[in-house]
């Protein structure tokens, strides 16, 4: 029991002090922010194509699109974040990722347009002062020129119905 | 550290319970494919090995209630397998009960619960009592006549043999052990080893052999079959062979005839079929077994779906197109649209597993429930290779189930009523399936008492179903049993269970997207079939045009597709509610604003309505154009999304655009919900 009851508080101590646990974030551009991803959570990167709509689905889920024969949910960044919708451009791209749910699903993001990929260390990474409504974004990463907001794949998509059957 | 081995254990524990359910099943077929015949070898050694393994397993993890009463199991099935123990009725069904106690603890102890219950413990202390009785006494068995004059075997004898090896018998690659297990194939064996010999670690080699064996082996044994045993080993080995004395309780081995007390309640039939049975159900329902045939067909599809491509490949070179390369162009696209084709129909035949899967659970569920109603039934299973989607048939193993009880409770009669009615005193139970077009057939038919027409009348007027005077023809009287409601006749004893869920089972196929029909002669029995589609990740679609985005509605709840008529329109509050059809009003349904999309603008006459059965209503469905009908594929929007109201899925289109599949019972739902009552009365 000790054993194990110190082992893991020595686990905590090296993840804190950030010795380990680079990050590798993949950033965008929505509304003239940048945000970013856990690179590894990214599938491809898709240029712009219109969804089809789904009935009855928030006003951030633009509707579905087919990637390969897989009906894969789009998500309208800028609404999910609370930003005006914008009107889809040259740079405007569909990142699709899979979130950690304990269901994987596959999502596309809407964004504005990719900027880059960055390495950050984690003591980089601080708690976001005002906890968002969303809480999409779980954190925000101090750059020694820019802030960028890190955003939680898992809570992009709307909660799934709790199946009545 | 700590975790990791939880986790370990989690796994394993996973793999016990999985393997253990495995193992209930087999033993539980086993037992049932067993009873009445003589004893068939090969089945004991099965059911006694998953008795085994499952004590192993349980003992393993330290479930203690679950390893005694598996090993009190597998001592009287230790017994029977060497023949001491006859099988009757009395001990399949203390071994079945066994089964039943076995799967109980599992389940409590899959559910985190104790599962080690004293509740079990008579049940642990009949089969130890079963295991150390007499045989004959233990038995309540018929009189002599049953007896056969099967004594002339050799009788039971007790060998002891005494066995030092020499030292290098395992370097020549002599296992005492397996002569051990060849003994115990004769009869009783005890082992007692001397290990006197073993010297201390240090100065101990792992290739000399010290020990010695004293052998008990009783059974009816000659003194050659032992030497035999020890024939390879003679020169390395000192044996002494001796007989000792036959044991007081072994009387000779039982020979009552097995099949005459089971025969009664069991007939042949069925014994043969659970057989059959108990050897094509292997496969557990979580995952799918594909024989190597399909795989074997797979390959040759895609090899010709090679061939194709090499063809076509042969092609792309800078040559002109002239009249003869576009004719071999043409052939190869034909030659790929068959491939394609053949190699989807392969693919979803993948998908399909035999029927026997859920047959296998008839013959358990008829032999309890027919013991339990002392009605005899003979079970027969036909088309157990009948393959059907894995979907498909995981959702009729219910509604299936309801209708073998309904016929077992309320078809069938007993043995004095069908005599006095002029049957055999046993009465038959027909479960089949079979392939018809695009669907696949299940009938369960009974030779009992049949609807009566007169009675289910009666029972409709006084609940209010059938107005005073109206008269019915034979189907519709029969189609009163799956009304909702009708179910309740409680007076009606003969009747009443073929309500009783009646229309749960209509519902349940039909949304499988198939339905129930029902044939009864008086007197003679019943027959209900079951039609549900092959597959339900195919089906036939009707492409319609609703702005600028197609939609499917499934071709089978189409009714009809009709041109509106603004004479037969009736508005209220601007929208279009009821469309008189013929006779019929029926309720009109826009889908654009059923599905939330922008009302589309345009006159009516332009529209056209798409009439559908959605759960037992009609309903229109507004749309702006038909499109073509074709087959889709259905993937569902749950994978990546959520259920969506109104929606059974989507497809994608040759063009790669979605296409929503229409779910036509969720449509009328929304639209019962959101427009005001309507009250539907002809025009």
């Amino acid at each position: 029991m000790n054993v194990e009851a110190s082992a893991s508080s020595m686990q905590t101590t090296n993840v804190a002090s950030g010795h380990r646990g680079d990050l590798q974030i993949l950033t965008f551009f929505v509304n003239g922010d940048e945000y970013a991803v856990d690179i590894l959570s990214v599938q491809e990167i898709r240029s712009w194509a219109a969804p089809m709509p789904i009935p009855h689905s928030p006003s951030f889920v633009k509707g579905v699109i087919n990637i390969r024969g897989e009906i894969v949910p789009i998500v309208d960044l800028r609404s999910r974040l609370g930003f005006p919708e914008g009107v889809p451009d040259t740079t405007t791209v569909i990142v699709v990722m899979r979130d950690k749910s304990t269901v994987p699903r596959v999502l596309g993001v809407v964004v504005d347009a990719m900027s880059d990929v960055s390495n950050v260390l984690n003591d980089m990474i601080k708690p976001t002062p005002v906890q968002s409504e969303s809480g999409v974004t779980m954190g925000i990463i101090a750059m020694p020129d820019k802030m960028i907001g890190l955003l939680n794949p898992d809570l992009l998509l709307p909660v799934r119905k709790i199946s009545t059957q | 550290m700590a975790i990791t081995l939880s986790e370990l254990q989690q796994q394993l524990l996973g793999t016990f319970f999985e393997e253990s359910q495995e193992g209930l099943d087999h033993l539980e077929s086993g037992l049932l494919s067993l009873e009445g015949t003589a004893a068939d070898a090969h089945v004991i050694d099965e059911i006694f090995r998953a008795a085994h393994s499952l004590k192993g397993g349980a003992g393993t993890f330290g479930f203690v209630g679950l390893t005694e009463l598996a090993h009190e199991m597998e001592t009287v099935l230790d017994r029977v397998r060497s023949g001491k123990q006859q099988v009757n009725p009395t001990l399949s069904a203390l071994l079945l009960a066994g089964v039943d106690g076995l799967r109980s603890m599992l389940g409590d102890i899959h559910q985190g619960l104790p599962g080690e219950g004293s509740a079990f413990r008579p049940l642990i202390e009949n089969l130890r009592a079963t295991a150390h009785v007499v045989p004959p006494t233990a038995v309540p068995s018929p009189p002599p006549q049953s007896v056969s004059a099967a004594l002339t075997e050799a009788p039971v004898v007790v060998w002891n043999i005494n066995l030092r090896a020499a030292a290098s018998i395992l370097s020549s690659g002599n296992e005492p052990l397996r002569l051990f297990r060849e003994l115990a194939t004769m009869g009783e064996l005890k082992v007692v080893a001397d290990a006197s010999g073993v010297p201390p670690l240090s100065s101990l080699e792992a290739e000399t052999c010290y020990l010695a064996w004293t052998l008990t082996l009783q059974g009816n044994v000659r003194r050659e079959q032992i030497e035999e045993v020890f024939a390879w080993v003679s020169d390395e080995c000192t044996l002494e062979i001796s007989q000792g004395a036959v044991a007081e309780n072994s009387p000779p081995i039982g020979k009552l005839s097995a099949s005459t007390p089971t025969a009664e309640r069991l007939p042949a039939a069925v014994r043969a079929v659970e057989k059959e049975n108990a050897r094509s159900s292997d496969e557990p329902l979580e995952s799918i077994r594909v024989s190597v045939g399909k795989v074997d067909q797979l390959m040759n599809m895609v090899g010709e779906l090679v061939i194709t491509q090499s063809m076509l490949g042969e092609l792309d070179d800078d040559g002109p197109i002239d009249r003869a390369r576009l004719a071999r162009i043409r052939e190869g696209l034909g030659l790929l649209a068959r491939n394609t084709r053949s190699l989807q129909d392969s693919v979803m035949r993948l998908r399909s597993i035999p029927v026997s899967l859920v047959f296998a659970r008839f013959p358990r569920l008829v032999h309890d429930t027919s013991r339990l109603l002392e009605k005899k039934v003979e079970l027969r299973l036909n088309g157990q290779t009948t393959e059907v989607d894995k979907t498909v048939l995981e959702k009729l193993s219910d509604p299936l189930v309801h209708l073998v009880r309904n016929s077992l409770d309320h078809g069938l009669e007993g043995p004095a009523e069908r005599l006095a009615s002029g049957k055999p005193e046993t009465g038959t139970l027909d479960l089949r399936a079979y392939h018809r077009g695009g669907d696949i057939i299940l009938e369960v038919q009974d030779d009992g008492r049949g609807l009566s027409r007169e009675r289910i009348l009666e029972k409709a007027r006084r609940i209010g179903l059938v107005a005073e005077g109206v008269e019915l023809d034979d189907a519709a009287v029969y189609d009163l049993i799956f009304a909702p409601g009708f179910s309740t006749a409680a007076a009606v004893t003969d009747l009443s269970g073929r309500g009783v869920g009646m229309d749960v089972v209509r519902r349940n196929i039909r949304g499988l997207g198939g339905d129930v029909s029902i044939s009864t002669v008086f007197g003679q029995g019943t027959k209900v079939s079951l039609r549900v589609p092959l597959t339900l990740a195919i089906i036939d679609g009707q492409l319609v045009r609703l702005g600028n985005h197609s939609y499917v509605v499934p071709l089978l709840s189409i009714v009809e597709s009709i041109q509106m008529d603004t004479k037969h329109l009736m508005r209220i509050d601007g929208k279009v509610l009821a469309y008189r059809l013929r006779d019929e009003v029926v309720r009109v349904v826009d889908l654009a604003n059923v599905l939330g999309m922008p009302t589309l603008t345009g006159g009516l006459s332009d529209r056209l309505m798409v009439v559908v059965e959605s759960d037992g209503e009609k309903i229109g469905l507004l749309v702006d154009e038909l499109l073509a009908q074709q087959q889709v594929v259905v993937k569902s929007l749950e994978t990546n999304f959520d259920r969506v109201e109104g929606l059974s899925g989507a497809t994608v289109l040759g063009d790669g655009q979605i296409a929503f599949i229409l779910d036509v019972v969720g449509l009328g739902r929304l639209a019962r919900a959101s427009a005001p009552r309507l009250s539907l009365v002809a025009a």
